[in-house]
């Protein structure tokens, strides 16, 4: 564990209760700026957007989905017959972009976008340490995934049963579940979305480290999602594909077939896990060992 | 450390870079597991009391398995070209009465995707009246379940359910022509005495102890290479069935169980109300015969893509074929042959029939031969080699190129 051997002698060792104030802080600035407010107001719109396109298509009781099965979004065919699917549904339609995007954002600017507002080394200056700062920093992108998740499953649930019937729902297997459990089943699923999204929000925050300019590192994080997505589709790349980290996103919607089937989701969260652990101790090697000069 | 602490810049630097060991073992420490987890998992052959083949095979004949559940992964290598949705579209026209406004959820066309590729099912039965296939697809599913008098065909991604009624609860089997029961069980059909068959070793599968069946054909010509068959040594069910080409190279056929139990499935399982705004087509308005014996043809047009190798001696039962289909030759070198205008199994239509451009297309698949029968063409998969001639008969069968003209030479 490294200082930023500022000198200061009183409070080498911070209490949890410094680090949660801390925490507390990096929660409010982040989740005050207008950019963030912005990026989940996006968020909150595409399931309007789903919601109202599906409404007005299936307006003369025509099935979404052409029928013809599979296109769209997963899950669309069934959003007429149950507003909670739209939740599914937008899940679907924003993990492969909108939510990595705006975590890709979020994580990139955590260390460079401070350093390049030159208020990195007045955070160093605080007893709290780089590590400790780090963490922290990690912590609030992780929070922000999961309000980001949150914000889209919400907005879709609203949408849903506004424009929507609500009720019982059939599970892709077939078999019918009662609405609350199938509430709980979307719950689960937000929560295998925002875990997903923790990968990508190591790798940012990585990046974030090796750079002063914010900008740049978004741009990198977002660059190197895009990456990924292109790498995923090449069928040449086979052997590579279990090691991306956007390979096992889809598998979320296993949630809903009964029994659940834990393999890709087991897989997608060991995965997520590895990327976290990896990106997130290179972050470390990089941060408390670099030289801070703004 | 910190920047200004570097009095001792070589030591400093040391440090900085030593952090950096901790993602690489990181790294490190993941390929370790990623590469020894499954070399462990894989815990090599149990110790199992001998047995003789003949007790094998009687051994799964007497296996009566009525409740189980489990995920079956099959890999189907024909060695097509991957045509996509064509090939659905061609497999769809060679089922009969496929050209009836298709429902997405209609079995014949959904379980004749099984045939290329990759595919994860899951199995449940309990008793005869009652069981379940699922064919799992990204964030979709296609649910065939069988319950008492109903047939429900759901598929989930364009929300579409097909039903159909079984009649006599004894003729609709419901087993589904995917599991390796099916396949083993016409594997064992062929075994005559143009086979060898041997116990060969043990395994584990999906977490059961096994003995592995090996049937062989002992004649030349045949385009089968192996058969291996894990039969569960208490239960007496096939766990997994692997059918290898004799040219060699990936199996052409390898579907097991990757997760089995015996315990009876939740009776929820079988129950299925077609959702809320489903699109339901009855068998009866998809103008077709009554699903149990569509089940069969399904089965049939299993059999026939898989091979009439897989089937065997299936072929020597001529009788019971397509009306107009005749067998030439015996066991595993078996060619069935048919007259013009019948259906084509495979699906594969000869270039004079389509005629045109795409007859052009489909010439261009196949290689062209000549003999005694005049001339033809042969299209050739990594089992199955069918040889049409120009005046329209049909060769087919799990042989070489040449024993299927030498077949046609002997026919004239």
């Amino acid at each position: 564990m490294s200082r930023a051997e500022t000198g200061t002698p009183v409070a080498r060792t911070p209490s949890p209760l410094w680090s949660l104030g801390l925490l507390r802080s990096e929660l409010a600035t982040t989740f005050r700026r207008w950019r963030t407010l912005a990026l989940l107001g996006v968020l909150a719109a595409v399931p309007v957007l789903v919601g109202i396109a599906v409404k007005i298509e299936t307006g003369d009781g025509s099935p979404a989905g052409g029928g013809g099965g599979g296109e769209g979004p997963a899950f669309i065919a069934q959003v007429t017959n149950n507003g909670l699917f739209l939740v599914f549904t937008a899940l679907a339609a924003t993990l492969p972009f909108f939510l990595p995007m705006a975590v890709g954002v979020v994580a990139g600017d955590a260390i460079a976008g401070e350093a390049n507002a030159g208020t990195l080394r007045y955070l160093l200056v605080a007893p709290a340490g780089r590590t400790r700062l780090l963490l922290t920093k990690y912590a609030t992108t992780m929070v922000f995934c999961l309000a980001a998740t949150l914000v889209v499953a919400l907005s879709a649930l609203a949408v849903g049963a506004l424009l929507f019937p609500l009720g019982d729902l059939t599970t892709i297997s077939g078999t019918r579940i009662g609405f609350a459990e199938g509430l709980g089943r979307a719950l689960l699923i937000a929560l295998a979305v925002a875990a997903s999204l923790t990968g990508i929000a190591a790798l940012g925050l990585f990046v974030s480290t090796l750079t002063n300019s914010g900008i740049a590192a978004m741009a990198t994080t977002v660059g190197l999602l895009i990456t990924v997505q292109i790498l995923d589709q090449i069928p040449q790349l086979d052997a590579l594909h279990p090691y991306l980290f956007s390979h096992y996103w889809l598998s979320f919607a296993d949630l809903m077939r009964e029994p659940v089937l834990w393999d890709d989701l087991t897989r997608n969260l060991g995965l997520q896990a590895l990327y976290a652990a990896v990106f997130g101790s290179a972050a470390w090697a990089r941060f408390t060992a670099k030289d801070i000069n703004a | 450390m910190g920047p200004y602490e570097s009095d001792d810049s070589t030591t400093a630097r040391r440090r900085k870079a030593a952090r950096y060991v901790v993602p690489v073992a990181v790294v490190g420490v993941a390929a370790g597991t990623i590469g020894l987890v499954p070399a462990l998992a894989d815990s090599g052959s149990p110790d199992l009391p001998k047995i003789t083949a003949e007790q094998l095979v009687q051994k799964i004949a007497e296996s009566d398995v009525q409740r189980l559940s489990g995920t079956v992964k099959i890999t189907t290598d024909l060695g097509l070209p991957d045509l996509g949705g064509l090939e659905g579209a061609l497999g769809g026209a060679g089922a009969p009465g496929g050209e009836g406004d298709g429902s997405a959820a209609d079995p014949s066309a959904k379980l004749t995707e099984l045939a290329t590729g990759t595919h994860t099912l899951r199995v449940a039965a309990d008793g005869p009246d009652r069981q379940r296939l699922s064919v799992l697809e990204d964030a979709a599913e296609y649910s065939l379940i069988h319950n008492g008098k109903d047939v429900w065909g759901y598929d989930s991604a364009s929300n579409e359910v097909f039903h159909g009624t079984a009649d006599d609860a004894g003729q609709h089997t419901g087993e589904s022509p995917a599991t390796p029961k099916d396949f083993a069980e016409q594997a064992l059909k062929a075994v005559d005495d143009t086979t060898s068959v041997t116990v060969d070793g043990t395994a584990q599968v999906a977490g059961r102890d096994a003995y592995k069946l090996l049937i062989e054909p002992r004649q030349s010509g045949s385009t089968v290479g192996a058969i291996s068959i894990a039969v569960d040594a208490k239960t007496g069910l096939p766990l997994k069935f692997t059918l290898t080409p004799a040219s060699g190279g990936a199996a052409v056929i390898d579907a097991g169980f990757t997760r089995i139990s015996y315990a009876r499935p939740d009776a929820a399982t079988f129950d299925f109300t077609p959702p809320k705004g489903a699109k339901v087509t009855e068998e009866s308005e998809a103008g077709r015969p009554v699903t149990p014996q569509e089940e069969k043809d399904l089965a049939k047009g299993l059999e026939e893509t898989f091979g009439k190798g897989a089937a065997g001696s299936e072929g020597a039962k001529g009788a019971e074929g397509p009306e107009g289909m005749k067998v030439i030759g015996e066991g595993w070198t078996s060619v069935a042959v048919l007259g013009t205008g019948e259906s084509i199994p495979g699906g594969i239509p000869g270039g004079d029939e389509v005629g045109g451009d795409l007859g052009g297309f489909l010439d261009s698949l196949g290689d062209r031969v000549k003999g005694d029968f005049g001339s033809g063409t042969v299209f050739k998969t990594r089992l199955i080699n069918a040889l049409i001639t120009d005046d329209g008969t049909v060769y087919a069968g799990a042989v070489t190129k040449e024993a299927l003209v030498k077949a046609a030479e002997s026919e004239r």
